[in-house]
């Protein structure tokens, strides 16, 4: 039997290894290295909660992680990378009901412990499994959205916050009854038993309430709040078994969540609160503010080869359309063939385009495409009015001009790549349908924009066969 | 008192956490997520102890399945998450020299 020091000190190698890890992974050239060290980290303290075995008989225990490692294993490899943000927000969701389980069985062992209770492990275990119970099911709904097993427009109804804020209350009033009615003997109409019951069911339906009305085109800011609350869930699961290195980590990835969520929000111009209230998208209140004039001149892949072979200086802005069209692959190619043909090539990376941070980044690396030519926005618009052409491939909302010109656009103020201020712009668009937020895009109808209509790939393909011919 | 520690911890790790996260680039968000969905997979080790400490002490079954559940979802989120994202970082890759 292994004595509980030094169980202890692998949790704190365990934790020094996170924090190494995390910090390599903020740095591309030696991001791969950092997860292998947080792996690592994870591993020496999963070996350490396994010291604690004191019966040879753990099978039940083995099942649980071979289970866990085999399902694992097989979705990572089966993804396919434009389904990442699926897959993303599945594993939040499972390491979500993990500490509402966990948060559920301590819950068991105190009901059958003699022992005084103190209250501090009780509040932590209502944060445990509220949070855990509220990620799952959000998780599960963003999962659906992103998946499109449900459509990716806001659900909503009347009276929608009045009924969520009775959610909230009950499930606040749960927490107390559990924690109140645990210590002390039964005063109030629920037994613990019943309180704990009532917020498991009260907070899964708050998770589905809250998600199903952010549109998917929010889900970046989403997924990475999640994120942030199966870190907290995890956080609070530690203070119920006094355990340091699930306080640690689980602060680690709840800071690191909500960071992300604010470079979001900020990227948007919408503070979370919007984001997570107001429906956005669900065209309810399309204000009609300016009518967009102009026409749209439409351009055929032949001319629009023309321009491209004379251009030297070609930027793309890629979009979720891209990752629907599957076109990472072609744009490479077509960005191989202009670079060989003299021209630069550069990539305009919004930071929501897509549908989780930093979306449209993976899928170009996937295809090859070099990191330091994926540029941020603030980068490339001061040096857009330099560029030739610049490729919009399924891009819409976040290259929308009306959110720098025209006051009553509902995302008026979101920054956005300023593609029309090069010389041209091709609109790579399957129809003229308007983009997620259901906003017109007078983009479309400048002087300089040129629209190729079709899927991407296809007309992406296209052009890249007239370069080789 | 215990406690007060833990909560200690608690406020130095998220401070830690905001140090290291803030200058992250855009490219590396979504690794950078799901590497850190996967430590969130921490819960695993609450699992496994409370497992454990079920099945030492003879603790009801409706512990021990709660448990064993608790330990599957979060391994899946451990192994996923890390698999996952060494996928997605394998690919990201400098610009080679002009040759």
């Amino acid at each position: 039997m292994i004595s509980l020091n030094s169980i202890n000190l692998l949790y704190v190698l365990a934790s020094i290894l996170f924090i190494l890890g995390l910090k390599k992974l903020s740095r591309p050239d030696s991001a791969r290295k950092g997860n292998l060290i947080s792996a690592i980290g994870m591993l020496v303290a999963i070996v350490a909660a396994l010291l604690t075995l004191e019966i040879l008989e753990p099978k039940w225990i083995l099942v649980g992680l071979g289970l866990g490692a085999v399902v694992g294993v097989i979705a990572a490899f089966k993804v396919k990378m434009t389904s990442m943000p699926e897959l993303v927000a599945l594993f939040n969701g499972f390491g979500g009901i993990a500490s509402l389980l966990v948060g559920w069985a301590e819950f068991i062992g105190f009901r059958e412990s003699v022992e005084t209770l103190s209250v501090v492990p009780l509040v932590a275990l209502v944060c445990a499994v509220l949070i855990g119970a509220v990620t799952f099911t959000g998780s599960l709904v963003a999962w659906c959205k992103l998946a499109g097993i449900v459509g990716g427009k806001p659900f909503l109804f009347p009276g929608q916050k009045f009924v969520n804020s009775l959610l909230l209350l009950g499930m606040v009033v749960a927490g107390y009854l559990i924690v109140t009615n645990t210590v002390s003997s039964s005063i109030l109409y629920l037994n613990p038993d019943q309180a704990l019951y009532l917020l498991i069911g009260l907070s899964l339906l708050f998770g589905v309430m809250v998600v199903v009305s952010i549109g998917g085109a929010d889900m970046p800011v989403v997924i990475s709040l999640l994120n942030s609350y199966s870190g907290i869930a995890a956080c609070a699961a530690g203070f119920i078994i006094t355990n340091n290195v699930l306080i640690v980590s689980g602060a680690l990835v709840g800071a690191s969540g909500i960071i992300l969520t604010s470079i979001m929000c900020k990227a948007m111009n919408r503070s979370l609160s919007n984001v997570l209230f107001s429906g956005f998208g669900s065209g309810s209140k399309s204000s009609k503010s300016s009518q967009v004039e102009g026409e749209i001149k439409a351009i055929s892949a032949d001319d629009a080869f023309l321009i491209l072979e004379a251009a030297r200086n070609v930027i793309f802005v890629p979009g979720y359309g891209m990752a629907v069209a599957q076109a990472q692959h072609a744009v490479k190619e077509l960005s191989d063939l202009l670079e060989k043909n003299g021209a630069e090539v550069n990539f305009a990376i919004h930071p929501v385009a897509g549908r989780m941070p930093g979306h449209m980044n993976v899928l170009l690396a996937e295809a090859n495409v070099p990191y330091d030519q994926l540029r941020e926005m603030d980068d490339i618009n001061p040096v857009i009015e330099n560029a030739d052409v610049a490729v919009v491939i399924g891009a819409n909302d976040v290259v929308n001009p009306a959110a720098i010109e025209d006051k009553g656009s509902p995302i008026y103020g979101m920054p956005v790549i300023n593609v029309n201020k090069a010389r041209t712009c091709f609109v790579l668009k399957r129809s003229m349908n308007a983009g997620f937020a259901g906003i017109d895009n007078p983009l479309f109808f400048k002087d300089n924009t040129r629209m190729l209509f079709g899927d991407a790939k296809e007309t992406i393909s296209c052009l890249v066969s007239e370069f080789k011919s | 008192m215990e406690a007060i520690l833990l909560v200690f911890i608690l406020v130095l790790s998220i401070f830690l956490g905001f140090e290291l996260i803030s200058k992250v680039p855009a490219t590396l968000h979504t690794p950078l997520m799901s590497g850190s969905n996967a430590i969130s997979g921490i819960t695993v080790v609450g699992a496994l102890l409370t497992t454990i400490a079920a099945t030492n002490s003879n603790d009801s079954e409706m512990k021990i399945i709660l448990g064993v559940l608790a330990v599957a979802f979060a391994t899946t989120n451990v192994v996923g998450g890390y698999l996952v994202t060494d996928r997605m970082l394998r690919m990201f890759k400098k610009k080679e020299p002009k040759k």
